[in-house]
C-alpha cells in the first residue's frame, strides 16, 4: 500500500512546492513563514521515514521506482528510484533540512527566501539521489547550484560574494566534463539510463576519459585535494545553515556520484587509475590534517577538517580494486566501499554538528576566531558537553559514529597496503590533535574576556538540534548494523559488478 | 518537387500558400496609412492594430500548417512553404508581439511613440518571413534585404540621438557591405551551376557538375555573409555598436526576432542550396563557432555597459548556434532551431527587464542600475535571474536545454574538441551573467524609487521569464516539433 504511493517524487516535489508556497506568501504574512517552512521539512522528513520502512535491504534492486518518458526524442525519462547506497543519504538530508530550518530561526533579513532557498534545495538533493536516468541526474545536479549560490550570497558574511561566486564556477567548471561524457555515453548507447550505462562495454581508452571527466566533476564537489580551494571560502563566509547543509549533504553527492557513475560505468579505467584517487585521497587525509591544524578561525579548521574526512571516504571507495589484486579475495573487497558510505553519513552528522556549535558561538558573541574565546565551559556547560562530544567524535573517538566509517576505511587499507593504512592513519593522529587543540582553546582554561563571561547557555531550540545529532553521533557509534545492513547487498553487488571487466 | 523551367503563372493556389506575407504586406501598407490620421495622443490604436495584423497572419500561417508536412513549392519555385519555415513564422509572430508590448512602455516614455516603429517593424517580420520561405536565391536575397534596410532605420528611429544615428550608419554600412559580398557569393554559384534555384543548386553538386573552384569562392562570400548577419566572429564588430547605440526596443528587436532569420538564412543557403558542399563549409564554421564562443564570452566580462554586454554574450550564442550547424545532420538542425528561438526568447525576456529598469528619461544601460533589484521589484528580479540562469545554460531552464542539444550535435559530429570548448566558455559566461544576479540579489539598491510598468506589460514579461522554466522542464515538447522540421 505505502509504496504504491510515488514517495520519491513526494519527496523531491513537497519541498520544491513548499518553497514555492513560502515564497509566495512571505511578504504578506511573514509570521507563518518559520512554523510553514518547519512543518514542510518535518512532513518530508516523516515521508522518508515511510521510505526507510518500506524499503527491503535483502536486494540490491532498485526499490520505489517511478518511470516517465521526460524528453521522448533523446530517450530521456523521469525515472527514479533507491537502493541502499542511497537510502541512507536521503534519510540524512531530510534529517539536515529539518535541523536547517531550526537553525536559522532567527534570520530576519528575507527570511522567507530563506526558508525557500533551503526548502528548494533539499528538493532538489533528494532528487540527486534519487534519479536514475543521468541526465535528470546532472539536471538536479546542477541546479542545485542556484539555491546555495544564493544562500552564500545573500546571508553570508563579510566576503561572501566572492565566495558564493568562487563555489558556483568551481562546481559548474566540474560538472560541464560530465556533461560531456555522459553525452558520449548517450551518444554511443542511446540511452541516459544508468542501468544502460552500467552495462555499456567501453575501450579503455574511452573508460579513462570518461573517468576523468567524471572525477573532474566529483571531486570538485567532494571535494578532493587540490579542487578543495572553493569550500573553505564558502563555508567561512556561508551562513550557518548554509554551512552545515554544504558540510552534511552536499559533498557527499560527490561521493555518491563516484559510487552510482565512476565505479560502475568504468570500472576499468577506475582499476587503472586507483592510484591517482588513493593518492589525491592520501594527500587529502595527511596534508590537509596539518592545515586544518594551522587555522585560526573555527569554521576554516572545521573545512579543512571535512576535506581531510572526506578523503577517507574517496580512499575507501577506491581500495577495492588494490583489495583484490592482493588478496584475490572479491567480497572482502567491498569493506572499503561501505566503510567510505559509512564515513559519509557519520561525517554528515558530525560536520553538521560542529558548524551548528560554531553558529551557537557566533550568535552570542559574532566572531569565529579561536582567539575571541577561551573558557566557554565556564559559562555554557551544557553547550560544552555537546560540542566536546562533537568534536571528540570528530576525531574518531570509540563509541562515535566518527570512528566506524574510519575504522572500517583502516581496516580495509591495511589489506590493500600497509603505507595505505600507515598515511590514512596519521588522520587519528592528526584529527585529535586539531579538534582537541580546538576545545582546548575555546572551551577550557580561563574566561578569556567579558563576551565570554557574559555568554548564556542552549536555548530550548539549540537544545533539541544539540540533543538529536548527538543521539545519531552516538546511535551510529554504538550499533552501526542498522546502517551497515542496509547497504549490504547493494554495496555486494557493486563490488561485483566492478570486478568484471566492461572492456569490449 | 521543384520543376525546372520559367513558368510564369500564378495560381490560385500558389497564392494561397503565400498568404500569411501577402496579408501582412496588405496590412503594413494599411497600418502606415491609417497612422497618418491617428493623431498622436491615440497612437494606442496603431498599436492595436499592429498586434491584430500579427494575430491574423499567425492564425493564416497556423491554418497551413494544419495541411501535411510535406514541403511545397511555388512561384516557379523560388518560394516554399514547409514546417521548418511555418514554425520559425509563428515563433517570429510570438516574439515581435512581444516586442510590441515591451517596447510600447518605452516609447511612451522616451517621446519616440511613432507609427514608423510599428510597420518598419512589420515590413522587417515580412522580409523574415520571405526570407524563411525562400527557395531561390533572389527570394532569399529580396527577403535579407527587406529585414536589413527596415532594420537599418529602427536603429536610427531617435534620430536625435547622436549614438542611435551613427551606429545606425556603421550598421548601414557594414550591412551592405555584407549583402554585396553575399550577393557576389551568389553570382558565383549562379555561375559555378546556373541556376537560382536552390533545390537545382543542390542537384548539381549533388552530379558532380561545375567549377569546384568558383564553387568553393562562391561559398566562402556565401559564409561570411551568413556570418555577417549572425553577428559571428570576425564579422561581429557591429554587433555591440548597434545594441549600445539603437533604442532599448530596438534593440531588443535586433537581439531576438533577426536571430531566427539567421538561422533560416544559414540553413536554406547552407543546407538546402549548398548542402553538397557540407565538408567545406564544416571547417569554416568550426572556426567561426570556436571563436565566436571564446571572444564573445570573453569580452563580455570586461564590459561595464549591459548593452553590451548583451550583445557579445549574443555573439557566444550564435557561435553555439553555429555548433549544431556545423554538424551538418537533421539532429544538428533541430538543436540549432531550438537554440535560435530559445535565445530569441531568453533574450526577448533580458531586454524587457532593461527596459522596465529605464526610469526618469534615462536608459538602464549600467550594469549598477541592476544594484538592489531584488529589493525594489521582487518578482521582476527574480523573472531577470531565471533568464540570466538560463543565458547562462544552468538547468533547469530552457538555456540549459538548447546547450546540450547543440553540444550533443557537435559530439555526434565526432568534433569532441570544440564541445569540450564550448562548455569551457559557458563556464566563462557563467561568471558575467552571475554578476547581474549578484549586483541583483547581493547589493543595495542605490534608489529606491519603485519600478513601474504598464499591466500589459507586466503580464508579457512574467509570461516570458516563466517560459524559462516552463519550457525548461517541458522542453520535449519543442525538442519533437525542432525535430518534426527536418523529418524526411
Amino acid at each position: 500500500m505505502m509504496s504504491e504511493w510515488p514517495l520519491l517524487s513526494l519527496l523531491i516535489w513537497l519541498p520544491i512546492l513548499g518553497a514555492v508556497f513560502v515564497a509566495s506568501i512571505g511578504e504578506q504574512s511573514p509570521k507563518l513563514v518559520r512554523p510553514l517552512a518547519l512543518g514542510i521539512a518535518l512532513a518530508v522528513f516523516a515521508l522518508s521515514l515511510l521510505l526507510y520502512a518500506g524499503f527491503d535491504a535483502t536486494t540490491a534492486a532498485m526499490q520505489f521506482q517511478e518511470k516517465a518518458v521526460w524528453i521522448g526524442a533523446f530517450n530521456i525519462h523521469y525515472h527514479l528510484g533507491i537502493d541502499g547506497l542511497s537510502l541512507p543519504l536521503i534519510l540524512l538530508t531530510t534529517l539536515i533540512g529539518a535541523l536547517i530550518i531550526v537553525a536559522g530561526w532567527r534570520i530576519e533579513d528575507r527570511v522567507h527566501l530563506y526558508m525557500a532557498s533551503f526548502l528548494l534545495l533539499q528538493g532538489l538533493m533528494v532528487g540527486v539521489f534519487s534519479a536514475l536516468d543521468a541526465l535528470l541526474f546532472y539536471v538536479f545536479f546542477e541546479a542545485m547550484l542556484v539555491p546555495m549560490f544564493l544562500i552564500i550570497g545573500i546571508w553570508g558574511g563579510p566576503n561572501r560574494i566572492y565566495a558564493t561566486v568562487k563555489f558556483f564556477l568551481f562546481t559548474f567548471f566540474g560538472s560541464v566534463f560530465m556533461l560531456i561524457a555522459l553525452l558520449w555515453l548517450y551518444l554511443q548507447s542511446g540511452s541516459f539510463a544508468v542501468a544502460d550505462l552500467h552495462q555499456l562495454p567501453i575501450a579503455l581508452e574511452a573508460q579513462i576519459l570518461i573517468f576523468l571527466a567524471f572525477l573532474i566533476a566529483f571531486a570538485v564537489k567532494v571535494p578532493m585535494w587540490p579542487v578543495h580551494t572553493w569550500l573553505p571560502d564558502a563555508h567561512v563566509e556561508a551562513p550557518t545553515g548554509g554551512s552545515v547543509v554544504l558540510a552534511a549533504v552536499m559533498l557527499k553527492i560527490g561521493g555518491y556520484g563516484l559510487v552510482r557513475f565512476s565505479l560502475p560505468i568504468t570500472p576499468d579505467a577506475a582499476a587503472a587509475l586507483d592510484w591517482l584517487v588513493i593518492g589525491l585521497s592520501l594527500v587529502a587525509i595527511a596534508y590537509i590534517g596539518f592545515v586544518a591544524l594551522a587555522q585560526s578561525d573555527m569554521k576554516k579548521l572545521i573545512a579543512y577538517s571535512s576535506i581531510s574526512h572526506m578523503g577517507f571516504v574517496t580512499l575507501g571507495l577506491f581500495l577495492a580494486f588494490a583489495i583484490a589484486r592482493n588478496t584475490g579475495d572479491v567480497a572482502g573487497a567491498g569493506l572499503g566501499i561501505s566503510g567510505g558510505m559509512v564515513q559519509m553519513i557519520s561525517h554528515g552528522f558530525i560536520s553538521g554538528a560542529m558548524f551548528l556549535a560554531v553558529g551557537v558561538l557566533y550568535d552570542r558573541v559574532h566572531s569565529r576566531e579561536i582567539s575571541s574565546y577561551g573558557g566557554v565551559a565556564n559559562t555554557m556547560p551544557w553547550f560544552a558537553m555537546f560540542a566536546v562530544l562533537f568534536f571528540m567524535a570528530n576525531s574518531g573517538l570509540p563509541g562515535t559514529s566518527g570512528f566506524v566509517g574510519e575504522f572500517m576505511v583502516i581496516l580495509a587499507a591495511f589489506q590493500a597496503s600497509i603505507w595505505f593504512a600507515f598515511v590514512a592513519g596519521t588522520s587519528l593522529l592528526l584529527g585529535a590533535a586539531y579538534s582537541l587543540w580546538l576545545v582546548k582553546r575555546v572551551f577550557y582554561g580561563e574566561v578569556a574576556n567579558s563576551a565570554v563571561a557574559g555568554l548564556k547557555d542552549l536555548s530550548g531550540r539549540e537544545w533539541v538540534l544539540m540533543v538529536i545529532l548527538a543521539v545519531f553521533v552516538l546511535g551510529v557509534g554504538i550499533w552501526p548494523f542498522p546502517l551497515i545492513e542496509m547497504m549490504e547487498a547493494s554495496v555486494a553487488e557493486l563490488v561485483e559488478h566492478i570486478m568484471q571487466s566492461k572492456l569490449p | 518537387m521543384p520543376r525546372s523551367g520559367f513558368v510564369p503563372v500564378m495560381t490560385l493556389a500558389e497564392l494561397q500558400l503565400a498568404l500569411p506575407e501577402i496579408f501582412l504586406l496588405a496590412a503594413a501598407c494599411g497600418i502606415l496609412l491609417a497612422d497618418l490620421f491617428i493623431p498622436t495622443e491615440r497612437r494606442g490604436l496603431t498599436h492595436m492594430l499592429a498586434v491584430v495584423a500579427l494575430v491574423f497572419t499567425a492564425i493564416l500561417t497556423l491554418r497551413l500548417m494544419m495541411a501535411p508536412g510535406e514541403a511545397v513549392y511555388a512561384f516557379s519555385d523560388t518560394f516554399v512553404r514547409d514546417r521548418f519555415g511555418d514554425v520559425l513564422k509563428v515563433f517570429s509572430y510570438l516574439i515581435l508581439a512581444g516586442v510590441f508590448v515591451y517596447a510600447k512602455h518605452y516609447l511612451r516614455m522616451f517621446d519616440l511613440f511613432k507609427g514608423e516603429f510599428y510597420t518598419l517593424s512589420l515590413f522587417a517580420l515580412l522580409g523574415v518571413m520571405v526570407l524563411i520561405s525562400s527557395a531561390s536565391l533572389i527570394t532569399l536575397y529580396l527577403g535579407l534585404e527587406l529585414l536589413a534596410l527596415s532594420t537599418y532605420a529602427l536603429v536610427a528611429l531617435d534620430r536625435d540621438s547622436r549614438l542611435g544615428s551613427e551606429a545606425a550608419m556603421k550598421y548601414f554600412i557594414l550591412g551592405s557591405l555584407a549583402s554585396g559580398l553575399m550577393l557576389y557569393g551568389m553570382s558565383l554559384l549562379y555561375g559555378a551551376t546556373g541556376s537560382l534555384q536552390l533545390a537545382e543548386i543542390s542537384a548539381s553538386l549533388g552530379g558532380g557538375a561545375g567549377d569546384s573552384m568558383l564553387l568553393t569562392f562562391g561559398l566562402v562570400f556565401i559564409v561570411i555573409g551568413v556570418a555577417f548577419k549572425l553577428g559571428a566572429v570576425p564579422f561581429h564588430m557591429w554587433v555591440p555598436d548597434v545594441y549600445h547605440g539603437a533604442p532599448l526596443p530596438i534593440a531588443l528587436f535586433v537581439a531576438s526576432v533577426p536571430k531566427l532569420a539567421g538561422l533560416a538564412l544559414a540553413i536554406r543557403l547552407l543546407d538546402n542550396g549548398l548542402g553538397g558542399l557540407h565538408a567545406d563549409w564544416q571547417g569554416m564554421l568550426v572556426v567561426i563557432a570556436g571563436l565566436s564562443l571564446i571572444l564573445g564570452n570573453v569580452v563580455a566580462i570586461a564590459q561595464t555597459n549591459i548593452k553590451r554586454m548583451l550583445a557579445y554574450s549574443t555573439i557566444s550564442h550564435m557561435g553555439f548556434m553555429l555548433l549544431g550547424i556545423l554538424a551538418g545532420t537533421p539532429e544538428g538542425y533541430a538543436a540549432a532551431m531550438f537554440y535560435a528561438i530559445a535565445y530569441a526568447i531568453m533574450s526577448a525576456g533580458a531586454f524587457a527587464v532593461l527596459i522596465l529598469v529605464s526610469v526618469d528619461g534615462r536608459e538602464a544601460d549600467q550594469l549598477d542600475d541592476f544594484k538592489g533589484l531584488a529589493r525594489r521589484n521582487p518578482w521582476h528580479a527574480f523573472l531577470m535571474m531565471m533568464i540570466l540562469f538560463s543565458l547562462a545554460g544552468i538547468p533547469v531552464f530552457l538555456g540549459f536545454f538548447a546547450k546540450w542539444q547543440v553540444i550533443a550535435a557537435t559530439m555526434a559530429a565526432g568534433f569532441t574538441w570544440l564541445a569540450v570548448l564550448a562548455v569551457l566558455t559557458a563556464v566563462i559566461g557563467a561568471f558575467y551573467y552571475l554578476r547581474v544576479v549578484k549586483l541583483m540579489y547581493f547589493d543595495d539598491p542605490s534608489s529606491e524609487q519603485p519600478l513601474k510598468a504598464p499591466v500589459d506589460f507586466r503580464a508579457v514579461l512574467t509570461v516570458n521569464g516563466m517560459a524559462m522554466l516552463a519550457l525548461g522542464v517541458f522542453s520535449g515538447g519543442l525538442i519533437s516539433l525542432c525535430a518534426s522540421a527536418f523529418v524526411g
